[in-house]
């Protein structure tokens, strides 16, 4: 463990009871006692995650605008106002996935929210096309910033009175995917568990107080655990679960997310995935609920009958729903129902369209 | 720190098991196994009448993390199973060494279990594994 990255927050995850693990490079808390009360808590009421270990990127100068056109797979220019985010995969120009992010507009410039776990690919492949594009921008890592989500129903409410006090307004203002810079603190209303609340980018050093308040004033730790079941629950994709190089978004349930038009923004990817569309995509993601009894995993092998067999991309146990959920590459053609090898037994599961959990509510 | 009761044996892979007066025994999962798994969400038992070697995999216990097998602690045929668990797999971890018990197995050589580690052992080997 010894050459793992820590947060600031470390001495606070070991204080609040966390079980640490190793989690892209860095070692993390996966729950402070239980998963499932983790869960229930952010489903319920408010819990915070650390996620300082995601590397947050900012990119500035005159080109910016005209490299992340070409960077991304959807058009920052649809980023009409300042504070405005959008999520984007970031492509190979073969069209495969080389990470999903969160873009915000700051005024002329950028911040880009990246996994933690595919950092160094991602800085390397955003260097190599700013220069074949000679582009006049500027990428800079902000490492001496950390990352708090704040989730839940309760979430905006008990965070609120903790941010800086001149900014308090504008936060309580801020619409749904908007964020604002609060002096050098940054505070988005985004997440990644399906539940409202707030993402606060702020300096490295003044996270462990922020993370007391948040604490005291009854907001719960969660951990990597509960994130997980959380953002599966919200039929999100996890990068290198149910998305990687050798899948479009296409194929990932993403297709949303790709940007068509104006026809002539030239995005690395845009050729490969044109011809894929053309030719018909092939395979396609869905939900599945099981049926049966068991517990869904990534990589169960998923028998659509006359259509193929497809593969789980990520599953578990949904706390919430008290079943089995997963989600899944089927081939184009599947229908309602299908059955997973759960080691050698075929249980029957039912296809559905994520999520499977919105604000606490049930979609299945 | 773990509950490691002392007039139980103990496998290496974290299977408790108690000696019964009729000379079956019961098994289950150590405290240590089920804090390291976390919340049970579902137990796999084996079928009533099946038979395992010493060291076969005969349960699964899955967490909301990751499934894990339980292993047969001796050879032996298996006389029930806790069927309770289909409905709350968290007595595993609320009673390891109570409700939350697994199968119960007819050892085909009853001085097999002799062989298996006493508490004072367990306890060292799941300090060893940190």
């Amino acid at each position: 463990m010894s050459d793992l990255k820590q947060t600031t927050l470390h001495d606070s995850h070991c204080a609040a009871g966390a079980r640490m693990v190793e989690f892209g490079g860095w070692s993390m808390p996966v729950h402070y006692g239980s998963q499932m009360d983790e869960h229930h808590q952010v489903r319920r009421h408010a819990g915070v995650f650390d996620v300082s270990h995601m590397t947050v990127v900012d990119v500035s100068g005159a080109g910016a605008t005209d490299y992340l056109r070409r960077l991304l797979a959807n058009d920052v220019a649809r980023l009409h106002d300042t504070g405005r985010a959008l999520y984007s995969c970031m492509l190979e120009p073969g069209g495969g996935v080389i990470d999903d992010l969160i873009v915000y507009r700051l005024g002329a410039d950028y911040r880009l929210v990246v996994n933690a776990a595919t950092r160094d690919k991602d800085l390397a492949w955003m260097q190599q096309v700013a220069e074949d594009a000679e582009a006049l921008v500027s990428i800079v890592e902000r490492a001496d910033l950390g990352m708090l989500a704040v989730q839940g129903p309760m979430a905006r409410d008990l965070c609120l009175p903790l941010l800086p006090e001149a900014h308090r307004d504008v936060c309580a203002a801020l619409k749904p995917f908007h964020a604002a810079e609060c002096g050098d603190w940054f505070v988005a209303r985004t997440g990644y568990t399906g539940e409202d609340g707030f993402e606060v980018i702020l300096p490295a050093k003044d996270c462990p107080a922020f993370w007391q308040a948040l604490l005291a004033a009854g907001v719960a730790p969660a951990g990597l655990g509960a994130r997980d079941t959380l953002r599966l629950e919200a039929g999100m994709n996890l990068y290198g679960s149910d998305m990687d190089e050798e899948t479009t978004p296409l194929e990932s349930g993403l297709g949303w997310t790709v940007a068509w038009e104006p026809e002539d923004r030239d995005f690395i990817g845009r050729a490969a995935l044109e011809a894929q569309k053309k030719a018909g995509v092939s395979r396609r993601m869905v939900g599945l609920v099981l049926e049966g009894r068991g517990v869904l995993r990534s990589h169960m092998s998923v028998d659509a009958g006359a259509a193929g067999t497809g593969e789980t991309t990520s599953g578990s146990f949904s706390p919430t729903l008290g079943v089995s959920i997963a989600l899944a590459r089927v081939p184009a053609g599947c229908g309602d129902e299908v059955s997973v090898d759960i080691r050698g037994k075929a249980v029957p599961a039912r296809v559905v369209k994520p999520p499977f959990v919105r604000q606490g509510k049930s979609f299945i | 720190m773990s509950e490691v009761p002392g007039e139980l044996k103990y496998c290496q892979s974290h299977e408790w098991v108690r000696k019964e007066a009729d000379g079956s025994l019961t098994v289950g999962i150590s405290d240590h196994a089920q804090a390291l798994l976390g919340d049970l969400v579902f137990v796999e038992t084996p079928e009533v009448g099946a038979s395992f070697a010493a060291g076969d995999a005969c349960a699964v216990v899955e967490s909301v993390k990751a499934a894990s097998d339980v292993y047969a602690p001796v050879a032996g045929e298996v006389l029930a199973v806790n069927e309770d668990l289909a409905d709350s797999p968290e007595a595993v971890n609320n009673e390891p060494y109570g409700a939350g018990w697994i199968f119960r197995l007819q050892p085909a050589d009853a001085a097999a279990v002799d062989a298996l580690l006493d508490a004072a052992t367990y306890t060292a080997h799941i300090e060893s594994e940190g």
